[in-house]
């Protein structure tokens, strides 16, 4: 099924209100004075989807370690919903390369396990309905009861996207979150993702460093290149959604794919 | 297309020896063992005073294990020995668990405790009896102590080493729920560390076996310590034999009732890391 190329108008995402600003942010690590950051900008708007791409080392998840509030910045404001961000916070999503699931609990206890952690064990007990459901949503319903070490690696993340909505947070934040699945299984969770993000109109942030899964999934997309890192250049992708993967193979994805390339050869030319 | 396609026969040759089955294996090895035994007492090589020929031991075998049965002197002894043993366990399990979170949680620990704990360590720790025995006199006290100062150092060991077992997506995943620094350690770090924290009790129960018997030999008292000493003294080598075998079935069920606590409690990790020498 082939979707048409032009949506009307805009994606309406860019509409949205702000919920996550940066300005003026820099990272320096202490331990080596290596500048990780510089002079960073960033707003994310409500339902909106923002990829960062760039080099290995070129700062990307020092950019969101500090955004997730796991790190401080060394300079600059960070504020999510109006609020500095001073350490992790519970509308803060998270979600990492490896799923990371405990395995001495069910599927479904790993889900409301971010519950139990902020709200205590009743309150986990009281998500549960809404956990089964979000399994629901994943395609892992069946497995709800199941340790980790029965799931396939897929599986394993999709029961950590669940662990991550399970607690409603304003934004998403994604460290290469499929890098570790192979092909396959990563085209159909990066459809996935756009899925239920667009069913739970969440704001995401993704890094990722193949330029394919930026474009089919991003609204907008940074450009970061390192020594310092720094975003040069921020690439509007003005594709309709839904996003198929059949049109990854459009000239128009094509061009953007390629652009990108150019701004990042630049550099490993250089 | 339609030829016949002739089957790839791939045969794994393994050495005849390999080929033996377990039980069969095992039992021969016990044969053959016996029957050395045999021959070389029987031949007179040794004296039967410091080697009591197979059947003799057999005998004595016999009448201990009668003795315990009809719950002689002998079941006294074992029970005390038991007892002893398992308060042993028990406290080198307490106090070497918080030692070992107190090293693995705290800089405090890492930096001022395990030093003095790996200084103490390297003492032969025997050697220590007579002072046990000095401080808490004849009865099964000292050899509590003694054996609980024995088994101690490798629970906390295994306890630090387990607490630093999660990896650092672990970690990191729980500082992003705002996860306390109590919550990771129950919720987190110790459940990961349990596979090392039974390897720990493992080795732990053979401190407690050895530091158990030699405080019953150099400080008397009612156990099966006592009993060996006795019979050996009495140039009784079939006794002691036996007496030994029984005794080593308690230090077996010690640690297979660790083992299976393991199993229940470590349910996910079941192939993971097991015991010094054993499964
Ligand atoms: N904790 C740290 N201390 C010192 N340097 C660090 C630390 N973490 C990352 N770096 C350095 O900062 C740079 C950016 O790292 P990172 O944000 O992980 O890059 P990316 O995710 O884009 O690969 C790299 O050069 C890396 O070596
Ligand atoms: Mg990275």
């Amino acid at each position: 099924m082939v979707q048409p190329l032009r949506d009307h108008g805009a994606a309406p995402a860019r509409a949205g209100r702000p919920v996550y600003e940066i300005a003026g942010l820099s990272k320096t690590y202490a331990r080596n004075q290596l500048v990780a950051l510089e002079g960073v900008e960033l707003t994310l708007r409500q339902g909106e989807f923002v990829s960062v791409v760039g080099s290995s080392g070129c700062g990307k998840s020092t950019l969101l370690k500090i955004m997730a509030g796991l790190i401080p910045p060394t300079t600059g404001r960070v504020v999510l919903e109006g609020q500095p961000v001073l350490g992790p916070r519970a509308d803060i999503g998270m979600m990492f390369q490896q799923a990371t699931l405990l395995p001495w609990k069910t599927t479904l206890e790993n889900v409301v396990l971010p519950i139990g952690i902020r709200q205590g064990r009743a309150a986990a007990a009281a998500a549960r309905a809404r956990a089964k459901a979000l399994l629901d949503l994943v395609g892992l319903k069946d497995f709800a009861d199941v340790y980790p070490g029965e799931l396939s690696g897929g599986m394993a993340q999709r029961a950590s996207i669940c662990r991550m909505l399970v607690t409603e947070p304003a934004v998403l934040l994604l460290d290469e979150p499929f890098s570790a699945l192979d092909e396959l299984t990563r085209d159909f969770m990066n459809m996935e993702l756009q899925r239920i993000c667009a069913e739970t109109r969440a704001t995401a942030f993704l890094v990722t460093h193949s330029l394919a899964e930026a474009v089919i999934l991003s609204d907008r997309i940074l450009v970061m290149r390192a020594r310092p890192g720094r975003v040069i250049e921020e690439v509007v992708i003005d594709l309709p959604r839904p996003r198929t993967l059949e049109m990854i193979n459009t000239a128009e994805f094509g061009r953007y794919v390629g652009h990108i390339r150019d701004l990042l050869g630049q550099e490993a030319a250089q | 297309m339609t030829d016949a396609v002739q089957t790839t026969v791939w045969v794994e040759r393994e050495a005849l020896i390999d080929r033996i089955p377990r039980w069969a294996a095992m039992l021969g090895l016990f044969l053959a063992f016996v029957l050395i035994w045999d021959l070389v007492t029987r031949a007179g090589w040794v004296s039967p005073i410091i080697l009591p020929t197979p059947r003799e031991t057999l005998d004595d075998l016999i009448f201990v294990g009668q003795n315990l049965l009809s719950g002689d002197y002998m079941l006294a002894a074992l029970w005390t020995t038991t007892r002893t043993a398992a308060y042993a366990f028990l406290i080198s399990a307490a106090i070497g668990f918080s030692l070992g979170v107190l090293v693995g949680e705290t800089k405090f620990g890492e930096r001022a405790v395990l030093p003095y704990l790996v200084a103490i360590d390297t003492m032969p720790k025997i050697a220590f009896a007579p002072l046990f025995i000095a401080w808490l006199g004849f009865g099964i006290e000292s050899k509590v102590a003694l054996a609980a100062f024995i088994a101690t150092f490798p629970i906390v060991v295994a306890t630090a080493a387990g607490l630093s077992a999660s990896s650092e997506n672990e970690r990191m995943l729980f500082r992003t729920m705002g996860a306390g620094r109590m919550q990771t350690l129950f919720q987190l770090k110790l459940p990961n560390g349990l596979p090392y924290i039974f390897t720990g009790l493992k080795i732990a129960t053979v401190g407690v076996m050895a530091g158990v018997i030699t405080g019953e030999f150099l400080g008397g008292g009612k156990g099966m310590g006592a009993l060996i000493r006795q019979s050996a003294s009495q140039m009784n080598t079939p006794r002691v034999f036996a007496l030994i075998l029984y005794l080593s079935l308690l230090g077996l069920g010690l640690y297979f009732l660790v083992a299976w606590a393991q199993r229940r409690l470590v349910f996910w990790n079941r192939s993971g890391l097991t015991g010094p020498g054993a499964g």
